[in-house]
């Protein structure tokens, strides 16, 4: 496998101690005086919570944006979906939190791989993230006094996760939504809805353009700007089934990697231990049950296997709480990667309940009794209603039946502490990026991200960069550059159109997500990871021949759309797979059999892995080349993360 | 074992929003009491796709009843027929073997047709850019706790908050009045202190732009609340007259 022999990543880290490295920077960075700063055009793609934040506060500074979404509004954006909180180093309810903490928990949740000034950067604009929110409006729980509430969430001992009852993703959107559309009546936003970014336009060097379809009459546009920031989220759709909604892709992210953009850690992906099992092959997506829930449900497996009795008549003697009896320290709040592979390991050795003997029981009853079913309700009513809706079963009574899926990518685009992609002025805002959650993302960290990096990192950096780099004033969308990426699109989509063979878009995805599920899922192995390289490469060459695409360009056609973004997503299972294997060692959710204790457990190799992989382009069925950024630790000591 | 089912499904057609439309008899052999209605309109539309026909257009997208992306008339009802569901988390287990459907787009005049089943809701966010927002820029906020907010408001907010702005409470609606959702936004932000500032002003901007995009009034028929996926309540509405007449008498 090609490895480039030069470091070529520079992270640029500003120097000085951990807590000071964020203001130090923040003391000498370049600014964009205000009469300069609406001379600039950003280039904001994707409106979730790091799009929306990032777009809405350009806006509010003064510079002109064009915001583009895939949906028909701003406010559907994915993160909307996000349920139970946001984490938040405020330490209301005193138990011992501090931003230390919080950085801490997140690094190591994360299993050593993320970069320490990132994430502590992250803890230390937190607390800010709850009080802008407060101010926009976001109705976060309150205790009866009056101030606001907490609970805990996965991979912490302190409560520090702030919540909307089980829509906290859609009220900080909301939030963000909203705030947004105070910057379109101002004036300094121009929203351009269902437009799909097809490619990143680099002139003289530099990201200066996107082309778009527009989705609802098939044209092809192109945009000029000063900057492009990417927002566009995670892969975690490459799986097919996963709790991503239907529109999430790679497509855009996937585009600036072929035009120089490193992509980093693609191997990272986050199943998430609780969602609803699957029921069928016409299954089209998972739906999560939040993470929280595990503050007072207990999940368990009978003790025999293959036990045909029903959970209510399995005595206490009979059952395996086998979180509670594994990790005593954490039980049921261990981190997602964890409680993850656990609940595969139960189910591989028979002991899975339901018809598909691929689930475990999350169970309330305990607490019920103890907290009262009213409790319960309002904790977590409409995750009930949800359960129940999907399922036809009253979780109130019977346990529900829980099983891993695909959630969350820590993988994303190579960047800086300034969140600057290698192509000058491409900028990854949110899940699209590698940054902050290393080999495995911790509950209500996302959204967290997500606000820090539009609210209160990107107007800085973005700053730095426009202050100190001498751009072409007078480019504009006639530049050849242009030119090439539109014509590049527009082939791409007759091609699509005109193959006509005998297989949808939706079969090849179905068996992309099988290869990627089994062999690049919960647990890896070297000939799975080959042979599953080898079978995408293969699927691939196949979709060229015999994608059948219905419709035509000129009209609203979204199986034109995903056609185009399941090819992107075989080229990315490859890569997912290629990473894999380049990683001997098991962190976070990346699992490698060939590397685990005595007892099961993830076994990290410090000593030749504490680096970011990224991954160079270097054309059409050529190997890419592996670039390393080390990672190293000044201040937290590397641990084997113990959760017992 | 799941129970298969044949379903007979009569769906609206139209190719744009000058083309004319039409219903079209279609039958799904194979669908199964777990799938939701969305995934009965996946496996139609492979089938068309095989055949070479144009699938079926709908919008939607996280497919948990969140964001607000789908919505279609099933049997004549915004949603269908089980109470408190986006018609994306609704189940066939809701109908029998052998039902006939009728599926058509939410029909409204500010919701032109884009393409079948698909509707320009764009009037919705132009409602919200009006002034359904507090006019805070990012920074410079006080601390969380530095204002504190009973419980109660807290709670009442949150359920108007949680409109998913779907458009089923406009196509429920005899009149096709956007009431509910611009109520559920007005009375959200104004139960809040930190909304409370701007209430006059947002309540009249933001009734003045529903009524500029062409939706009806409201004449109390309730339809919307009855249709509203997340169960928002119609006192909403009366929440909203109350601060558009204190606005405008002011």
């Amino acid at each position: 496998m090609p490895r480039a022999t030069q470091p070529v990543l520079n992270a640029k880290v500003p120097a000085g101690r951990l807590q000071d490295k964020w203001d130090a920077y923040k003391d000498v960075v370049g600014l964009v005086s205000p009469a300069n700063k609406r001379k600039h055009t950003i280039l904001v793609v994707g409106t979730g919570l790091a799009g929306g934040s990032a777009a809405a506060t350009l806006g509010g500074l003064g510079y002109k944006v064009k915001s583009f979404c895939i949906q028909d509004s701003a406010r559907r954006a994915h993160s909307i979906a996000a349920q139970g909180g946001i984490n938040a180093a405020k330490n209301y309810p005193n138990d011992g939190d501090t931003i230390w903490r919080l950085f801490y928990d997140t690094i190591k949740g994360g299993d050593y791989r993320a970069r320490e000034a990132n994430v502590y950067r992250l803890a230390q604009v937190s607390g800010n993230i709850i009080d802008q929110a407060v101010a926009q409006g976001v109705p976060f729980a309150r205790e009866y006094g009056g101030l606001l509430a907490n609970r805990s969430f996965g991979g912490a001992q302190v409560a520090r996760t702030f919540y909307a009852r089980g829509q906290t993703g859609q009220q900080l959107l909301l939030g963000t939504y909203q705030a947004l559309s105070h910057q379109i009546a101002t004036g300094n936003v121009t929203m351009l809805p269902r437009r799909e970014m097809l490619d990143l336009v680099v002139a003289d060097g530099h990201a200066r353009g996107i082309i778009t379809r527009d989705l609802v009459t098939g044209q092809l546009e192109r945009h000029v700007g000063d900057a492009v920031l990417l927002c566009t989220g995670g892969y975690g759709n490459a799986y097919y089934l996963s709790t991503n909604a239907k529109n999430s892709n790679v497509t855009a992210a996937w585009r600036c990697y072929k035009r120089g953009a490193y992509f980093a850690n693609p191997c990272f992906t986050q199943i998430h231990p609780t969602c609803i099992p699957v029921s069928g092959s016409y299954q089209s997506k998972l739906t999560l049950m939040s993470e929280s829930l595990r503050n007072d449900g207990r999940v368990w497996v009978p003790k025999d296997t293959g036990d045909p009795r029903p959970p209510s008549q399995i005595p206490e003697a009979d059952r395996d709480y086998y979180l509670e009896r594994r990790y005593p320290a954490f039980g049921n709040l261990v981190p997602r990667d964890v409680a993850s592979r656990a609940a595969k390991k139960e189910c591989d050795a028979g002991r899975g309940v339901g018809t598909t003997r691929l689930a475990v029981y999350l169970d309330f009853a305990q607490a019920i009794r103890r907290l009262g079913e009213q409790a319960i309700r309002e904790r977590y009513g409409n995750l009930f209603e949800m359960y129940a809706r999907i399922t036809g079963e009253n979780p109130y009574a019977v346990p529900m039946r829980i099983y891993p899926a695909v959630h969350y990518t820590m993988g994303g685009l190579w960047v800086d502490y300034e969140l600057q992609t290698t192509v000058p002025g491409l900028f990854v805002l949110g899940e699209a990026n590698f940054s902050d959650h290393g080999a495995n993302r911790l509950g209500a960290s996302a959204l967290m991200q997500g606000l820090a990096d539009g609210y209160f990192v990107i107007p800085y950096t973005l700053g730095a960069y426009l202050s100190g780099t001498a751009l072409n004033g007078r480019l504009t969308t006639s530049h050849d550059a242009f030119a090439q990426a539109e014509h590049a699109s527009n082939k791409r989509l007759r091609t699509l159109l005109s193959t006509q063979g005998d297989k949808t878009a939706t079969e090849f995805h179905r068996e992309l997500g099988q290869l990627l599920w089994n062999h690049v899922g919960m647990a890896r192995t070297r000939e799975g990871l080959e042979s599953a390289a080898k079978a995408i490469a293969a699927l691939r060459h196949q979709f060229w021949e015999r994608i059948r695409v219905p419709g035509e360009n000129g009209t609203y056609n979204k199986y034109l759309e995903f056609a185009g973004r399941i090819a992107d997503f075989m080229e990315l299972g490859e890569l997912m797979a290629r990473d894999a294997l380049a990683r001997e060692e098991s962190c976070g959710g990346h699992f490698r059999e060939e590397h685990q204790t005595a007892d099961g457990e993830a076994l990290r190799n410090d000593e030749d892995f504490a680096h970011a992989s990224a991954w160079a382009y270097t054309g059409n069925d050529q190997a890419p080349v592996e670039h390393r950024e080390p990672l190293t630790f000044e201040n937290v000591q590397l641990s084997s993360r113990s959760y017992k | 074992m799941a129970k298969s089912m044949t379903i007979y499904l009569r769906v609206w057609r139209q190719a744009g929003p000058e083309a004319p439309g039409r219903l079209v008899d279609y039958t799904v052999a194979d669908a199964n009491e777990h799938m939701s209605f969305l995934e009965l309109l996946d496996v139609l539309n492979e089938q068309l796709i095989h055949r070479g026909e144009d699938p079926v257009e709908f919008d939607n997208d996280c497919r948990e009843g969140i964001c607000g992306s789908c919505g279609v008339m099933v049997g004549g009802i915004a949603h269908g027929p089980q109470q408190r569901t986006a018609v994306c988390q609704l189940h066939m287990r809701a109908f029998k073997d052998g039902d006939r459907i009728v599926v058509e787009p939410f029909r409204a005049k500010a919701f032109p047709i884009v393409k079948d089943l698909v509707v320009d809701r764009s009037a919705f966010d132009r409602i919200i850019a009006a002034g359904g927002y507090v006019s805070t820029t990012t920074g410079g906020a006080p601390d969380a706790n530095a204002l504190p907010v009973s419980k109660e408001a807290a709670d009442e907010a949150m359920d108007y908050a949680a409109c998913i702005g779907c458009g089923a409470c406009v196509a429920a609606c005899p009149n096709a009045s956007a009431s509910l959702f611009t109520a559920a936004k007005i009375a959200h932000l104004a139960l809040l202190p930190q909304g409370s500032i701007e209430a006059p002003q947002r309540a009249v901007a933001m009734v003045d732009q529903m009524t500029a995009e062409g939706f009806g009034d409201c004449s109390n028929h309730a339809e919307c609340e009855a249709v509203c996926p997340k169960g928002i309540s119609v006192h909403g509405i009366t929440r909203m007259r109350r601060e558009y007449i204190k606005a405008v008498l002011r």
